[in-house]
């Protein structure tokens, strides 16, 4: 096979004029020359610039900082992943990820429909509708996002003018009124909160639902209600199993998404901080990177069991 | 085989499918509205009576114009240095089989796997260590790295489509490998290359959670926008910066997906 190839290489030899032509000879005699330099620079900036940063974060996470002059103490620790621990931490690590979960469940459930009807029944110019109708939300800027509910969930706003307008206002402040979902107004609810994570992530719920839903056969469906299964009991048993690896593939958007911003609850919501507003604030003010760094491994390591949960369920092939 | 009845939808599916649909749109469009109001200290619904003044309030505007300009400029030098760095990628892990390859795919999306937060802090961290100064040139680099993932996206799959017997063939007629990149190669992978390319661009055009810690006191158009959500100086100003941003946005998502819309639809996958 050696030999056919030189022989090739030959035949190819006698075109190379001039300097590009030598250079090009050298690549093809020696691929791993020229895969070598197409991977330099790439690897450059993502292997050693990106990870190296990423590694030096992860180091600072081992040292401490010293209480009395707020200095970084460069020995190294596990007193800092202590401090994690502490109640408070603990409780914003726990807000987040049920957050995080509440938002995900919800997502599926609003996603499905659209998924679902794009996948099934929508056929040409309905189906490109669809695409872009999920793809521009997708793409469109996260701050005008934010913005656009800020301008909803404003005490003059839309959302109070349609409570009013429909006489329910008694309903929107019942709901207030509950304890913890509730709040002053819904701008500085954790339900505020929960409806513009929801709104900003639904389009990558979307997308991988509706990819793995068009592998569903139709037929299975059919054949599922004509041996007698009731709509529920088809999309219970066929449908959902089915479509069960792109759901994860989207939670793993969504689920990462939320455990990580921080400039959504800030904006819209209760004081009460989150993982990202936690990291962004120790990091800035207090100065406490020791700090700031471990915060920042809990997502990982949460994300890193969640990848690897939905690799044995085999979520991979639907993203 | 297939009669009507099968392929029509049920009513429940068709509301809460538009319902979905509507429920990712309206917000949007309530931007548009809030652009022409007249109010300018509320955000009152439905808006008192509509008028253009605010465009051109907007338009006076230096530090509006500044930030634009700078957005312009990171996500320009941003996007050419994903497209070499994501087509060199692609190109390498496309055409042959070495060790590490998975390893290399891996790599390219961390950047967007990992929370922005995560990327923005050791980014800001390494410059205070390497005690670099925030510049242009920070904010490129952390929006490079992760604006590389759409362009390779993108470029992979062309380049799996793209047959190898194309190379082969034009090799055979004699065209170097540089002759063989640039007529061969070049033409059947641009689409895609543009297509992720306006990505790319869209994506650091807006991105702010890393920016906001890799760029000191500077203001990108993210930037000035978060400043004014945090602390609402200039309503009307800020609701019309907001729709030229939808409207500036939506150009590139559309021409992308008309370039790839016949081939494979990896446009965008996966912000």
């Amino acid at each position: 096979m050696n030999n056919s190839a030189n022989d090739r290489r030959g035949a190819v030899i006698s075109a190379g004029f001039g300097l590009a032509g030598q250079i090009s000879d050298v690549f093809w005699r020696k691929p791993v020359i020229l895969l070598l330099l197409m991977l330099t620079p790439p690897l450059l900036w993502l292997g050693v610039v990106y990870i190296g940063s990423l590694l030096a974060l992860l180091a600072q996470s081992f040292f401490s900082i010293d209480e009395f002059s707020g200095l970084i103490n460069y020995h190294l620790t596990l007193k800092t992943y202590g401090e994690l621990l502490n109640p408070a931490n603990l409780d914003i690590i726990l807000r987040t990820v049920l957050m995080a979960a509440i938002v995900t469940l919800a997502s599926v459930i609003v996603a499905f429909p659209v998924a679902f009807y794009a996948a099934r029944y929508a056929r040409g110019r309905w189906k490109a509708l669809f695409y872009l109708g999920v793809m521009l939300p997708l793409w469109s800027s996260y701050l005008v996002k934010i913005y656009a509910w800020k301008l909803i969930l404003a005490k003059e706003g839309i959302l109070n003018w349609f409570f009013e307008l429909t006489h329910l206002k008694w309903l929107l402040d019942a709901y207030l009124a509950i304890p913890l979902i509730g709040g002053n107004s819904l701008s500085v609810s954790y339900t505020g909160t929960f409806l513009v994570f929801l709104y900003v992530w639904l389009p990558f719920m979307v997308l991988p639902m509706q990819a793995a839903l068009e592998r569903v056969p139709a037929n299975f469906l059919e054949a599922s209600s004509d041996l007698g299964a009731t709509p529920w009991q088809t999309f219970r048993n066929v449908l959902l199993p089915l479509a069960l690896p792109g759901v994860i593939a989207g939670s793993i958007f969504t689920f990462s998404l939320t455990l990580g911003d921080y400039i959504i609850p800030q904006i819209i919501g209760s004081s009460r901080l989150f993982i990202g507003q936690a990291v962004y604030s120790h990091q800035g003010t207090a100065g406490n990177i020791p700090l700031a760094a471990a915060f920042t491994v809990v997502p990982v390591v949460i994300m890193g069991f969640y990848l690897w949960m939905a690799k044995r369920k085999g979520a991979f092939d639907a993203l | 085989m297939r009669s009507d009845h099968e392929i029509r939808a049920p009513m429940a599916l068709k509301i809460a499918a538009a319902c979905g649909l509507l429920f990712m749109h309206v917000p949007i469009l309530l931007i548009f509205v809030y652009a022409f109001t007249t109010e300018d200290k509320t955000f009152q619904w439905p808006p008192p009576g509509y008028t253009l003044k605010w465009f051109a309030v907007a338009w006076n505007r230096p530090d509006v114009w500044s930030a634009l300009q700078l957005s312009l400029k990171v996500a320009s030098i941003s996007t050419i240095v994903a497209m070499v760095l994501g087509t060199l990628c692609a190109a390498a892990v496309s055409r042959s089989k070495f060790f590490g390859r998975e390893a290399i795919s891996l790599l390219v999306i961390l950047p967007i796997a990992l929370p922005g937060i995560i990327t923005g802090i050791a980014l800001r961290s390494a410059f205070n260590i390497a005690d670099i100064p925030f510049s242009v040139w920070t904010i490129v680099l952390g929006h490079a790295t992760f604006c590389v993932v759409v362009v390779y996206n993108n470029a992979v799959a062309r380049f799996r489509r793209l047959s190898g017997s194309l190379v082969e063939a034009s090799m055979d007629l004699g065209a170097n490998g540089f002759q063989t990149f640039r007529h061969v190669v070049l033409p059947n992978i641009a689409t895609s290359l543009m297509a992720g390319g306006m990505l790319a661009f869209a994506l650091s055009f807006d991105e702010v959670i890393v920016t906001t810690l890799t760029a000191g006191q500077q203001a990108t158009l993210p930037i000035w926008m978060l400043e004014e959500l945090v602390r609402p100086r200039q309503r009307p100003v800020t609701n019309v910066v907001a729709m030229i941003v939808v409207l500036v946005t939506f150009l590139p998502i559309l021409a992308a997906y008309y370039l790839t819309r016949d081939g494979d639809q990896v446009a965008g996958q996966g912000k």
